[in-house]
């Protein structure tokens, strides 16, 4: 048993092998490489989606604290980020889809083409999953740069800079968002982490050849390398991400840069 | 916009309301001073008596949290509370510029301070990044901060708390200030440093001839540098009058409470500073009649109804006071007090005709010493 454990530690770590899939006797490695690239289109897509819907709505309602605007988006985002996203994904097919759709607007499930085949079709079938797992995100983000703007906004260094005879705008935009957005980016990078290493729900709902998805296949086939594989690749892309945060940190925190 | 002789800023009957939801909260109650050029006002007051939000409000930096404000903050001629946004930035960090109680907070961590000294003067003067670059070397130079070269690239952690508040006063110092408003500067450093900060600012006042509003809530630290001196409590000014007069023929009992609460060399170790007994009144729900009569040691029963108006000292010119108690009676009380006589023992001698039984208005707060 330890021998056979320290075969499969040695295969990986030297020859970046994961074994053989029982289910189509291809390499693991194989497996999920041809499958990597759906993961990064999905991930980055929703990425882009909700840091260009959170974040103004974030700063905007924390400009506007109280106003009626701040008190409708917040409320909107508490409702996107307790709906889950199998759930969301199911009913955007069922009303946007232009298969089953009541409003034939995005492409249905199983459409995915790959970005170098067709970048058209590409883009249009990873819309829908792209809003759909973006939504909680938007709504965590805008939420979380709200607070944070807020509390940033009562600083001592805000008065300072109104003091200098600043516009409003640039106290906002320069001075305050700059720190507020700062826990952000530790959050952000987490989460591509996390989702690198497979968007399971959203990916099995879309139907879209993703790590997620093949990890979905390999639960259900009982198909254990696979799983072994894809969860030892999702905890690689955490371990990565929590680097380049506390690297990307250095960068934007210049207290804890080392000299 | 020349003021022809007057007043370089004259503030008049100033109000600043503050709507909570326990009510009201009145943080200056009709204030009125004025600021000759190149002349040191200092204001004087313990937390809470309005002395930072007047300061403040000249800036316009009291709108962001909803105020209301009434009155008149006249600027070589100009009223700074009808003007619209863009007019008011333009003061601010220009012709008038303010420094703060924390310097460790008050500087934004992630510029580098050359980056936020070049903001400032790029506020307001149209020159290039490289010239205000210079200009921010130049600055640095002038608060006695040593190899301004260098320090202009480093960060607000890499300094000290005293090279801060330098920091801060050259950034207020930016764009020439005719003002300076600074807001207890040196409450957050420590002795030896808050020595240097006044002499830092005294000096600068001579060579660059701006005029010094002073907030602190200790006299001590003003004594080197004030000209004239605002006592305020509870929102209003109490005393006001030239710097040596506050010092020698104080009228209001609340200064006196003031300078007796300052530790000095000259008397023995032994002696207990005393200090002013109660704590300030809410702003809210504040006393009827003197503001400051729960705890005066002096007042009278009648003190709890009568709102005292700030009215000039007889035979002491620029001396104004708001106080109930007759002239020659408060002289008195001064006078022995610095004999070392106890409040209540001067309270029965010489204010004691009229027994106090203060049938308080309201719940009596602590009022120790009135009791007949």
């Amino acid at each position: 048993m330890y021998v056979q454990y320290w075969r499969y530690m040695k295969d990986i770590v030297f020859h970046f092998n994961f074994g053989y899939s029982y289910q189509n006797s291809q390499p693991v490695r194989q497996e999920i490489f041809d499958r990597l690239p759906a993961t990064i289109s999905l991930t980055v897509g929703a990425v882009i989606v909700w840091l260009a819907i959170g974040l103004p709505i974030g700063i905007i309602s924390a400009i506007k604290r109280r106003s009626v605007l701040d008190r409708l988006t917040m409320s909107g985002a508490l409702l996107a980020i307790s709906a889950p996203v199998y759930w969301l994904g199911l009913v955007g097919l069922y009303l946007f889809a232009n298969d089953i759709g009541v409003v034939k607007i995005f492409d249905g499930a199983g459409t995915y083409t790959g970005l170098t085949a067709n970048p058209s079709q590409w883009f249009g079938s990873l819309l829908l999953p792209w809003l759909v797992l973006a939504a909680s995100f938007a709504a965590f983000y805008a939420r979380l740069l709200r607070s944070n703007l807020i509390e940033v906004m009562s600083e001592d260094y805000i008065r300072t800079a109104r003091a200098k005879g600043l516009p409003e705008r640039t106290v906002i935009g320069k001075h305050a968002v700059r720190s507020a957005i700062t826990p952000i980016v530790t959050v952000l990078g987490l989460d591509i982490g996390t989702l690198l290493g497979g968007a399971i729900l959203t990916e099995t709902v879309f139907n879209i050849p993703g790590i997620g998805r093949l990890a979905y296949e390999g639960i259900i086939n009982a198909d254990l390398p696979v799983i072994q594989g894809t969860v030892l690749f999702g905890a690689f892309f955490i371990v990565i991400a929590n680097l380049v945060v506390d690297i990307t940190y250095a960068f934007l925190d210049p207290r804890v840069r080392y000299s | 916009m020349s003021a022809n002789g007057g007043p370089l800023l004259e503030v008049s009957d100033l109000h600043v309301e503050f709507p909570t939801e326990d009510g009201t909260v009145h943080a200056v109650d009709g204030i009125s001073y004025t600021v000759q050029r190149g002349q040191t006002l200092c204001i004087v007051g313990e937390s809470g008596s309005g002395k930072t939000v007047s300061s403040l409000t000249t800036l316009g930096l009291t709108q962001t949290q909803g105020a209301q404000v009434s009155g008149r903050i006249e600027f070589e001629g100009r009223d700074l509370l009808k003007l619209d946004k863009n007019e008011m930035r333009a003061i601010r960090g220009g012709p008038i510029s303010m420094i703060f109680q924390d310097p460790l907070s008050s500087l934004h961590p992630f510029y580098k301070v050359g980056a936020q000294l070049i903001e400032a003067i790029q506020a307001h003067q149209d020159v290039s990044k490289g010239a205000a670059r210079d200009r921010a070397v130049e600055l640095l130079g002038l608060v006695k901060i040593p190899d301004p070269q260098r320090r202009v690239d480093q960060y607000p952690h890499e300094f000290s708390g005293g090279m801060r508040q330098r920091v801060m006063i050259a950034m207020a110092l930016s764009n020439d200030p005719k003002v300076l408003i600074a807001d207890e500067p040196t409450t957050a450093l420590d002795v030896t440093v808050q020595a240097q900060i006044m002499s830092l600012l005294a000096e600068l006042q001579q060579r660059l001839g701006m005029a010094i509003i002073l907030i602190t809530h200790d006299l001590g630290v003003v004594a080197e540098i004030a000209d004239v001196i605002a006592v305020m409590y509870a929102g209003r000014i109490v005393e006001h009058a030239p710097a040596e007069q506050i010092f020698s023929a104080p009228q209001h009992p609340y200064t006196w409470g003031l300078l007796k609460s300052i530790p000095r060399l000259d008397t023995p170790r032994d002696e207990e500073l005393v200090p002013i007994s109660g704590r300030p009144p809410s702003l809210i729900k504040r006393p009827s009649g003197c503001f400051f009569h729960p705890r005066c040691p002096y007042a009278r029963e009648s003190h709890t109804r009568i709102d005292p108006k700030r009215e000039p000292v007889p035979g002491d010119p620029g001396h104004e006071v708001a106080c109930l108690l007759e002239p020659d009676v408060r002289a008195r009380i001064w006078k022995r007090l610095v004999a070392g006589d106890s409040p209540e023992v001067l309270k029965r001698e010489l204010v004691g005709a009229s027994p106090a039984p203060v049938v308080a208005t309201e719940p009596a707060p602590e009022t120790p010493g009135v009791e007949p």
